[in-house]
């Protein structure tokens, strides 16, 4: 399948160097360039092994959270007596992310072999990829793809001529962003409403169908044919202390090149904007970054001059996240950002929990009344009230994601939000004393 | 209610995807592939998915409920979904979906007179980086100009 957007020189080409190679999808183009070559290594090693190699990849988790891989690995308990899962999150859905399509079209082969590489780490005998609905075409692509691996005896039984069996599958959903958290996710995989799930426990303990499973993104488990072929040391190495490797990230927005490009943990953000995406459009200036999806607060400019690791972007008040980075140039109106991102997750909230599902309705409607211009001052700092009481009093992190971008945006750009409250000619009443 | 060999086939296998006694994961791969052929997630076709697993049609119904992508009336045969969440906001999807309900003369999930098309106005369906985006049916379309729309509008025949 041709290629979305030019690859750009100044990439670290790790999990992508196949992507435009002639028939990539398919198990001959894999097996010619490395494939499988991970999985005939972890057959002659021991789990613990596999774990620790993952461990020292310093690889943390693609999907958003960036919890450590290799100790979420190790949750889960091998002892148990329970059959354990396999679970691919590709639910891709985060505004701003759309890496995980191009790692099961163009590569769905890495995939397999990085949920093989899980299976034998935790003890696993069966595994589903959960794809969003949207995504018709790739289940097909991976239902090829799955075909493919069970003829050359990559999947099924005695893998290898080992005793090691493995069966993988794919899983559709139907078209709901919370099914991409993860308690929620195993929800739909077991056929019921998206609705999260308490925790503890967590998947690892129990997870589909009330047994332990391995839940990653599908970057993450992709990832990991990579480290056990070049050594987890060596992929670490790439990265920075902490974060380790290479990702992808979606570059979108005012940009000239916009794209996925991967490249190493730490890459600067403004080379990665000025240089792999040209620079803003239309020669302006640049105003903002969303760096790792909608629910990341979105940094000024002039607080962009920094690595993208997970740290670096915490300690800049934001998140890597799933590597959705939206630029936006100094048009761009941020009272209809904040309103265009409320309105997302007002609809996505699954209505389990109240402070949610009251929380963001309440919100799009009080950015709403501002934005149409009927807004008052006290309007401004409500909508960061509201927000900031819903912060870690939700279910799952969906009100923490709807919260968190609208207090960043209210605080950083207030003096918008003030000049429409401005615009209304009835707003503010002075008090008349009636004593 | 019968359904065609290809689509029997296809929930008989999918059956045998999860553990002895966790049929109830087929559900919803059931409800998505079997709107394809019905049309849409009819109270016979409901009632029949509930009857082959083991459920109450109200389990079934509280699912449908659920997911923006099942429709218990049906779609247009070209179904054209456009994205107006951040990325493709910021590259003039709102202005498309504007352009789409004007041409169309449909609003929000409208159906047109004949069945032919139907419009909705969606959320971020993971094109961001080639945005802004249209999805007709499951056919996705990168960068679209309103020209392109245009084009891709009145191609929607027959």
């Amino acid at each position: 399948m041709k290629l979305f957007n030019e690859p750009s020189p100044l990439e670290t080409k790790i999990i992508s160097f196949r992507f435009g190679l002639e028939n990539s999808a398919s198990i001959d183009t894999y097996l010619a360039n490395d494939g499988y070559q991970a999985l005939r290594k972890a057959l002659a090693m021991t789990p613990d092994d596999i774990i620790n190699e993952v461990k020292a990849s310093n690889l943390r988790g693609r999907g958003g959270a960036g919890f450590p891989t290799g100790m979420k690995w190790s949750f889960v308990p091998r002892a148990s007596e329970k059959p354990k899962y396999i679970v691919v999150n590709a639910d891709e859905s985060e505004p701003g992310t759309c890496k995980d399509r191009l790692l099961i079209q163009h590569d769905p082969h890495q995939l397999i072999e990085g949920c093989l590489l899980g299976a034998l780490a935790v003890g696993a005998k069966k595994g589903w990829v959960y794809i969003r609905g949207e995504y018709n075409y790739l289940i097909h692509i991976m239902d090829k793809a799955i075909a493919e691996a069970y003829k050359h005896g990559f999947l099924g039984k005695n893998i290898g001529g080992t005793d090691f069996s493995f069966d993988l599958y794919t899983h559709t959903g139907a078209g709901a962003y919370e099914c991409g958290e993860e308690s929620a996710l195993l929800e739909s995989l077991e056929g019921k409403r998206g609705v999260p799930r308490i925790r503890p426990p967590f998947p690892a303990v129990s997870g589909a169908f009330q047994s332990p499973t391995l839940l990653n993104n599908v970057e993450t488990f992709s990832s990991v044919p990579a480290i056990l072929r070049m050594g987890g040391q060596a992929y670490a190495d790439l990265g920075v202390p902490k974060s380790g490797g290479t990702r992808l990230v979606c570059m979108s927005g005012h940009v000239n090149k916009p794209g996925v490009y991967e490249v190493p943990l730490g890459f600067p953000m403004m080379k990665f904007i000025n240089e792999i995406g040209g620079g803003v459009w239309k020669g302006r200036a640049l105003k903002a970054v969303i760096p790792g999806g909608s629910s990341s607060p979105l940094l000024k400019a002039e607080e962009c001059d920094i690595p993208m690791d997970y740290d670096s972007i915490a300690k800049a008040g934001s998140m890597l996240g799933s590597g959705g980075l939206m630029v936006m140039d100094e048009t761009t109106d941020m009272v209809k950002v904040a309103l265009r991102i409320m309105r997302f997750y007002q609809h996505e909230s699954c209505g389990w929990c109240i402070p949610c599902r009251e929380g963001t309705t309440w919100l799009k409607k009080m950015l709403q009344r501002v934005s149409d211009g009927h807004g008052q001052t006290r309007d401004i700092d409500l909508i960061g009230d509201l927000a900031q009481n819903m912060m870690g009093r939700t279910f799952c992190p969906l009100g923490d994601a709807a919260a968190m971008p609208t207090i960043a945006i209210v605080k950083k750009y207030r003096n918008e939000f003030e000049e429409y409250v401005a615009r209304n000619p009835f707003a503010t009443p002075e008090l008349v004393s009636i004593a | 209610m019968t359904f065609s060999p290809e689509l029997e086939a296809k929930f008989a296998d999918l059956i045998t995807h999860y553990p002895e006694g966790r049929q109830r994961a087929a559900l919803i791969p059931m409800l998505m592939f079997g709107q394809e052929e019905v049309g849409s997630i009819t109270n016979e076709f409901m009632n029949e998915v509930a009857r082959r697993l083991g459920l109450t049609p109200m389990q079934v119904d509280e699912v449908v409920g659920y997911y923006s992508m099942l429709h218990k009336k049906p779609m247009g045969k070209y179904h054209v979904q456009v994205c107006t969440n951040v990325a493709c906001m910021l590259r003039g999807g709102a202005e498309l979906y504007d352009q789409a309900c004007h041409k169309l003369g449909l609003g929000h999930k409208e159906v047109s007179a004949d069945g032919l098309v139907s419009l909705e106005e969606v959320e971020c369906m993971g094109a961001c980086s080639w945005a802004p985006a249209v999805q007709v049916n499951f056919d996705f379309h990168h960068e679209v100009t309103a020209d392109q729309l245009d084009t891709i509008l009145e191609g929607l025949k027959k």
